[in-house]
């Protein structure tokens, strides 16, 4: 179902040589026997019936293995695209960043707006090893019809930093995601970001789990969210201190932009050793009254003002990825936002 | 041609003075102002001419920032009675955005945090530039003189200190090319520089622009550069005292501002008994 998948991952593979391996992953774990110890390893595949039904049968996935030391310095796109009817993609993703290595990678999972009804399930497994840092966006433009389930788990190795993006503009019917983030080694670090933009019925339930477990490791959670136009959106946090110098923190701001809308902000923290440095801010509500006005006294107009307020609250910089993606993402996030 | 240029430069300034020294550039009238159902200001009456400046003086709480609010029409002030003319229109029912675009504007004293909108762009909203626009040398000078080229990419105001935040609002304001500027205390919680420089600011742009500036003040410091003319103390919701500011200012300093209203009070009453005979 990755469509164009081989010449695509041809050109990727040449383009990247010596940095980067792509490739499919049941091609992979033919070509590499030790890939088995990385399948269902970080995810249970007994966790619900969604992974079930990938363990029992999935189409593809993609493996991807940024080499040790190799710096990746500009985007990959893993699209996965849907096109067909009714159907239920199930793939397994495989991403292992090795020792010392650096890269941003964005992927995007499109779904072409004919399809009237599909579902995506997601299986990745990612692998963040010692002193690499991994920043991975994702960006996901589904239709006003498709069911989405990811399950994503990832490892951080001794001194990594894995950075999880996410980006979810477009109208979708049902999406519900947990990944976790396990920050297993010493002075590992984990950052979820997130910017959704829940409009037209779309139904998000959104949220990212970090257990800290390593010596000193760290945890940082961002999510700005809208909600409009009778979308619902729950936005949930977890970070879980295991060990007794770890830090972490979440915040989570949301804008409710009508009365038919709904949003929730669930952030959890864990202590578990005396020591353990865990916060959290959270405000939910409707756009400030008086930031409004001070717009408006530098001549700008109340729809000028709310706009600049709303593109400002989506701020793609929160993601940390480099001036040109960025200006990219922030491209994708201003045309979704003023087009609504 | 040079010369022919500077002449006609000169010419325009001078007929441009002429005629705004002899308008009222502000007129309220009968204005009374209330707020959450308190009333404020009680039906206060003054004028302000272009190109001058003028010192509002008053202790906290005496409705001095009622007053500037009420004049840039923000919400939760209340016009019970009275009317504004700015440049001659009646702009007492008009939105804060239209009194903008007259050339009224405000300095807020706590300006709020805007996150993720960045001082940078709205410094080119208030130029009336886009976003992709450059700012000229001039503009660029300007927010190098005004210490601010490091926050250009910051969050508005989002971890600014007291004088960051002074600089950035008198910076956007002077930006806007206003004909009347209302300062709500631009001296508060700057230090002696971040003032000089400020104040500075605010003089070379009334004296270029030939604009007009209301300034809410409890110091003296700002009265050695903004040259004001007259000030003024506001208490209990009425104006006394119209003199020279800085007068006002020893007065209030030597017998504070309860004494220094009844005294100036008596000289005015003598005034005008005298006037009478």
């Amino acid at each position: 179902m990755h469509l164009n998948q081989s010449t695509v991952q041809a050109r990727v593979n040449e383009l990247y040589e010596g940095k980067l391996e792509l490739m499919d992953v049941k091609a992979a774990l033919k070509k590499y026997s030790w890939l088995n110890d990385y399948m269902w390893k970080l995810v249970d595949r007994n966790k619900d019936e969604f992974t079930k039904k990938v363990a029992e049968d999935y189409s593809g996935g993609y493996f991807m293995r940024i080499l040790p030391g190799a710096e990746v310095s500009f985007p990959l796109q893993s699209c996965l695209l849907i096109t067909q009817k009714n159907l239920e993609q199930r793939v397994h993703n495989i991403i292992i960043a090795e020792e010392g290595s650096n890269a941003h990678i964005i992927t995007s999972c499109l779904q072409h707006s004919a399809v009237p009804k599909a579902s995506h399930l997601g299986i990745s497994e990612i692998y963040v090893k010692k002193n690499a840092m991994l920043n991975f966006t994702m960006i996901h433009q589904w239709s006003e019809n498709t069911f989405v389930r990811p399950r994503s788990a990832a490892q951080i190795g001794d001194k990594a930093t894995f950075v999880s993006n996410y980006v979810c503009m477009r109208p979708v019917k049902d999406i519900q995601m947990y990944p976790v983030a396990f920050c297993n080694g010493e002075e590992s670090r984990v950052s979820f970001n997130s910017i959704l933009y829940g409009h037209k019925n779309s139904q998000l339930d959104i949220g990212s789990k970090a257990i800290l477990t390593g010596k000193g490791c760290k945890a940082e959670m961002i999510s700005r969210a809208i909600s409009r136009l009778g979308s619902r959106l729950i936005i949930r946090g977890l970070i879980e201190g295991n060990s007794s110098d770890c830090k972490g923190h979440l915040e989570c701001r949301g804008l409710l932009m009508d009365d038919q809308s709904y949003m929730e902000s669930i952030p959890e923290l864990i202590a578990r050793r005396k020591g353990v440095e865990i916060t959290h801010e959270a405000a939910v509500g409707k756009i400030s009254e008086k930031e409004i006005t001070y717009l408006m006294t530098r001549k700008l107009t109340r729809d000028q003002a709310v706009s600049l307020i709303i593109r400002g609250f989506m701020d793609v910089g929160i993601l940390g990825l480099p001036d040109a993606l960025n200006a990219e993402i922030k491209r994708i996030v201003e045309a979704s936002t003023e087009s609504a | 041609m040079e010369i022919y240029a500077i002449c006609l430069k000169r010419f325009i300034f001078t007929q441009g003075t002429f005629v705004l020294i002899t308008m009222d550039v502000l007129e309220v009238k009968n204005l009374t102002v209330n707020v959450e159902g308190k009333s404020i200001l009680r039906n206060v009456s003054f004028s302000l001419k272009a190109g001058e400046s003028h010192i509002l003086f008053g202790p906290n709480g005496s409705g001095k920032t009622t007053l500037i609010s009420t004049l840039m029409g923000l919400p939760s002030y209340d016009v019970v009675s009275g009317t504004i003319h700015f440049l001659k229109e009646d702009i007492t029912q008009k939105s804060v955005e239209e009194r903008a675009k007259l050339g009224l504007v405000v300095s807020f004293q706590n300006p709020p945090e805007i996150t993720g909108v960045k001082l940078v762009d709205l410094l080119k909203l208030c130029l009336g530039k886009k976003t992709e626009d450059a700012f000229s040398t001039d503009e660029q000078k300007l927010i190098e003189a005004f210490r601010l080229t490091e926050f250009l990419n910051r969050d508005l105001n989002v971890g600014f200190s007291g004088g960051e935040k002074k600089r950035s609002e008198i910076l956007q304001l002077i930006f806007l090319k206003p004909k009347l500027l209302l300062l709500d205390e631009p001296d508060s919680g700057v230090d002696v520089e971040s003032l000089r420089l400020i104040a500075t600011e605010i003089q070379n742009y009334l004296e270029k622009s030939g604009a007009s500036a209301l300034v809410i003040t409890h110091k003296g410091d700002i009265l050695e550069y903004i040259k004001a003319k007259y000030g003024c103390i506001l208490l209990d919701g009425q104006f006394h005292c119209f003199t020279q500011p800085l007068s006002i200012y020893e007065d209030i300093k030597k017998v504070g501002y309860e004494q220094c209203v009844a005294c100036r009070r008596r000289i005015v009453r003598g005034w005008k008994s005298e006037q009478r005979k």
